[in-house]
């Protein structure tokens, strides 16, 4: 009965989950050894060729390398960002709830609209880190002009949208904890820093893991601030996979290739999923 | 207690960093504070003497219809929570307490979706709702995201720290399968299904990818599209009306969060989300 | 994988009365519009339309604003597959090559009957139909276009000593004046050509005035690697770096306006489109003028056009023929000229009486339209999206300094090469 009950209570969602999850998943790797369709020559077999093309695709190589120092530069520097926060707001502090509220505003504020506000930040002479640069002398940078800089801006304003978000996870799980445990550091003359690292920080594992695997999937999947900021330029040096898989797809109306491109995703996801799983669980207690 | 020099020293040096970084983190919407409220010519320059205006607010509201915008957002958000409450709930309870064959292996399928979330699929996403005839509504926005993974797993948790006894009691009293459910466990979850609420509505009124490609018309098109259309650095950049725009379609949001924010923080500890 | 559909469908049913469903009416068109440039566009095309349907009320016209031309071209697209089509739409006028290949348009001379419509398709500026034909058919009907025009700052102008009603007409005097106008702080440069959003379209003017377009008639052959469009793109590198008198790096087309208005560039390239909008908010003398020649003076034409979908029944092909008429009648292009600045797309629109008037009291409005004696076609190929990608990467890989002029144009080549081959 139990299994009869089991299935029919799990049909619904699985239905839709199967739908818009695996069965895509599927389609998406057959879509990539078809060639590119239009009306006027249809769409045929190729086999790897899209793979191969792929493969020799500069911008291809370009986009996955940004993503990665794009997923180095936003993951670790967020969490330790809202893991801090979390801590100050944490304890005392006069204004707490303004303070609290002021970390936590990006992630109820769209990032497109956001983009448009970091656009003024950004702009060369006449945008406001410029304004300030030139209050000390420095003058203007074009930051998002230039190559060398415009991931690293765009990083920060990453940085900026998720470690409040992430903040929230650490400060349920710090009130969480029990006061006891300061009272035990104190008495045994632990100071801070000790007993942050030899019994917060331990206690904090799995909010740690789970913050993790949030932002490891938003270094993938967020790419809402290109459409204003960069459109991945220069030269696509701001340029991330799946903004590419969507210019793919929706301005070349490539959706071959696009799927193509979608496979690596799925297997870079794949990927950290099974490093996320190994080498992170066994530290981990988790249900 | 007796404060020694070093730990106040510490103390303000870390009361000064909270401050610091909360300014900093809060700049972009002081920003559009500012820009809103002045006129355009005071955009990039800051004036204490600026004189304050509406008109951006009025330019905005004339040049797109976002009080539309805002009820497709609603409309989107609130039919959407609604329809993952019921799915999540359904299938969370599956595998709380119904140990059915196959139901690990079905969880791992279902975890599938915390990594490849419906964005990720874009291209083979929108040929299916093509296929189904879905683009352009808001139900084809809301249809990816109803079964979520992310659900199905907190309800399961909260469903599994449950006591047993409860359910048993509740079945003496003559509750069938949906009754126990019902009368027991979602009372008892009550903070995972806050938390995940309110989760899932800042993350839907904020997402803008797939309601970009979905959606073609004014009709079904939430705040976010609306606001990417509108402020498309292509038209020429200015920073007045699209910031007028932005606390438009902010606002409500922003005001609940305001209100609600301490049950909000508690919300997420009770629901012992960590 | 058809049972699993059919469950989706039944499912998502209930949903559906949140979907779009107009209204019927006699005749129904659907038209989506984009907005590329400056100003509260919408609220003019939206009274335009509305005039329409006062004139012709057994038409109904629901116009869309789709957002960019990128975006009103996936939305067409996208529409005509998921079973709600528009019948007509402005789009990019660069977009013609691949609604060809998507067989989504109908050729303008199927569709005209009378002598009366076939005279009317040639009442056009020449220049402004060439991105609309192709194959000796004409696809496109101009409707919103433009030109590059060259904004300048008369008050910077005479700070520096220069005569403000002598804006610069060749590259060297370009150059020239824009030392004088770039300030040693910082606090002004001499020029700003923008690099982001549209890099190919500007360039498209350089390589002209360097005497050499950027594609054939065709749209299967480009010529990025011609030696005198190698010279245009050292040229603008140049600007940025030997000459110093524009910022080096890319410039962001969105912003441009604001750093004129501000006054930190005494002189910006931009499209006509933005008259309006810096008539309008400028707080200094400005001045508008052709841009600067090398060889010859040239620019690109731009913007977008109308066209006409093939899904559609013969009603709906009048309709739209109707509709297109009446938004480019000489009344209607001079109107929405005046309040844009968008060229009036006949020379019958500038014998209006209204535009006539508008000129003389405010001459630049004139500019763009004499410069269309030199313009030409923007670049359009066929697989545009890629192609115009590859020659944009390559525009802002060497004003960025990662790649040399000759050698990023030589990649951009052999990309299009690969791509355009087999439609030869």
């Amino acid at each position: 009965m139990k299994h009869v009950y089991g299935w029919l209570l799990l049909t619904p969602a699985a239905i839709l989950l199967i739908g818009f999850t695996h069965y895509p998943t599927l389609r998406t790797i057959g879509e990539s050894f078809f060639s590119r369709g239009s009306s006027l020559r249809p769409s045929r077999f190729i086999g790897l060729d899209n793979y191969r093309a792929m493969f020799d695709d500069p911008i291809f190589w370009k986009v996955l390398t940004n993503n990665l120092w794009f997923a180095l530069g936003t993951i670790p520097t967020s969490i330790i960002l809202a893991l801090t926060m979390a801590l100050l707001v944490n304890r005392a502090l006069p204004g707490r709830a303004l303070v609290r509220m002021a970390f936590f505003t990006p992630t109820i504020l769209p990032m497109i609209a956001v983009a448009n506000i970091w656009l003024f930040f950004y702009t060369p002479d006449i945008g406001l880190i410029d304004q300030i640069l030139s209050l000390v002398g420095i003058s203007g940078h074009n930051w998002l002009g230039d190559p060398a800089t415009v991931l690293g801006a765009i990083i920060v304003m990453t940085i900026w949208k998720e470690a409040g978000f992430f903040m929230i996870f650490y400060l349920a799980a710090l009130q969480h904890l029990p006061p006891e445990l300061r009272e035990a550091s104190r008495l045994e003359g632990a100071g801070r820093w000790h007993h942050f690292r030899r019994v917060t920080f331990p206690l904090l594992m799995p909010t740690t893991l789970f913050v993790l695997i949030n932002a490891v999937i938003n270094s993938f999947k967020l790419v809402d601030h290109l459409f204003i900021l960069t459109k991945g330029g220069p030269n696509n040096a701001s340029n991330l996979l799946l903004y590419y898989i969507f210019e793919t797809a929706f301005s070349y109306f490539d959706t071959n290739f696009a799927a193509t491109l979608t496979v690596a995703l799925l297997f870079l996801l794949a990927l950290m999923a099974l490093a996320q799983f190994y080498l992170l669980d066994k530290r981990v207690h988790y249900r | 207690m007796k404060r020694d020099p070093i730990s106040w020293l510490g103390n303000a040096l870390e009361t000064g960093a909270a401050w610091l970084l909360a300014i900093v983190w809060i700049a972009p919407l002081l920003y559009a504070l500012w820009a809103a409220f002045h006129p355009g010519e005071y955009a990039v320059r800051f004036d204490l003497f600026a004189p304050l205006t509406l008109e951006n607010f009025a330019h905005a509201l004339e040049r797109a219809p976002f009080p539309r915008y805002a009820f497709n957002t609603f409309i989107l958000v609130t039919s959407l929570l609604s329809a993952q409450l019921v799915l999540c709930t359904l299938a969370a309870y599956a595998f709380a307490r119904f140990e059915f064959k196959g139901s690990s292996i079905a969880f791992g399928l279902v975890l599938v979706q915390l990594m490849i979330t419906p964005e990720i699929l874009i291209v083979e996403n929108y040929a299916i709702l093509a296929d189904l005839g879905l683009v352009d509504t808001i139900a084809g926005i809301g249809l990816p995201y109803m079964a979520s993974a992310f659900g199905i797993f907190l309800l399961r948790q909260a469903f599994k720290s449950t006591p047993r006894e409860l359910e048993e009691a509740a079945r003496l009293e003559g509750c069938g399968v949906l009754g126990v459910l019902w009368r027991v466990y979602v009372p008892l979850a009550r903070p995972t299904y806050l938390a995940y609420g309110l989760v899932s509505i800042s993350h839907h009124w904020n997402n803008f990818l797939w309601p970009l490609v979905v959606t073609n018309s004014v009709a079904t098109r939430p705040l976010t599209v609306g606001l990417g259309v509108f402020g498309a650095p292509e038209s020429g950049v200015n920073w007045s009306v699209i910031s007028a725009a932005t606390l438009l379609s902010v606002a409500p949001l922003l005001i609940a969060f305001l209100l609600f924010q301490r049950q909000f923080v508690q919300s997420f500890m009770r629901a012992g989300i960590k | 994988m058809k049972p699993l559909k059919k469950l989706l469908g039944a499912l998502s049913i209930a949903a559906m009365c949140w979907s779009a469903n107009p209204a019927a009416a006699a005749t129904e068109l659907t038209m989506y519009y984009p907005v590329a440039v400056g100003g509260p566009l919408t609220a003019i095309v939206d009274s335009m339309v509305a005039d329409f349907m006062t004139e012709n009320p057994d038409i109904t016209v629901n116009a869309i604003y789709a957002g960019n031309y990128n975006d009103a071209r996936i939305k067409a697209l996208a529409a005509l597959n998921s079973g709600q089509p528009a019948q007509t739409s402005v789009m990019f006028s660069i977009d013609l090559y691949e609604l060809i290949e998507q067989d989504a348009i109908v050729a303008f001379d199927d569709i005209v009957t009378t002598d009366e419509e076939r005279a009317w398709l040639d009442s056009f500026y020449p220049a402004l139909m060439e991105n609309g034909t192709t194959g000796g058919k004409t696809w496109g009907i101009p409707f919103q276009r433009s030109t590059i025009v060259m904004y300048y700052n008369k008050d910077a102008f005479r700070a520096a000593g220069l005569d403000p009603e002598a804006p610069p007409q060749t590259w060297d005097e370009l150059v020239e004046m824009g030392k004088k106008l770039t300030k040693e702080d910082g606090s002004q440069w001499g020029a700003m050509i923008p690099s982001t959003g549209y890099p190919y379209w500007m360039f498209g003017a350089l390589t002209m005035q360097n005497g050499q377009v950027l594609m054939n008639d065709s749209g299967d052959t480009t010529f990025f690697d011609d030696p005198a469009v190698v010279e245009a793109l050292q040229f603008w590198y140049d600007l940025g770096n030997t000459h110093q008198i524009m910022p080096a790096g890319t410039i962001e087309w969105g912003t441009l306006r604001q750093n004129f208005l501000e006054g930190k560039t005494a002189i910006m390239w931009h499209s006509t489109g933005n008259l309006t909008a810096v008539k309008d908010n400028a707080t200094f003398d400005f001045g508008v003028a052709m841009l600067p020649a090398s060889e010859r003076r040239g620019t690109p034409t731009g913007g977008g056009n109308f066209y006409i979908f093939k899904q559609t029944t013969p009603e709906e092909r009048t309709a739209a023929m109707k509709l297109i008429k009446f938004m480019t009648s000489p009344e209607r292009s001079a109107e929405w000229s005046m309040k844009t600045g968008y060229v009036g797309i006949s020379p019958a629109a500038y014998q209006n009486e209204a535009l006539v008037n508008y000129v003389e009291e405010f001459p630049y409005a004139a500019v763009a339209r004499d410069q269309l004696e030199f313009a030409t076609a923007e670049l359009s190929t066929y697989q545009t999206g890629r192609v115009r990608k590859a020659l944009d990467d390559a525009i802002q890989a060497a004003l960025t300094g990662a790649a040399t002029p000759e050698q990023a144009l030589g990649e951009a080549q052999a990309v299009a090469e690969r791509l355009l081959k087999p439609y030869r």
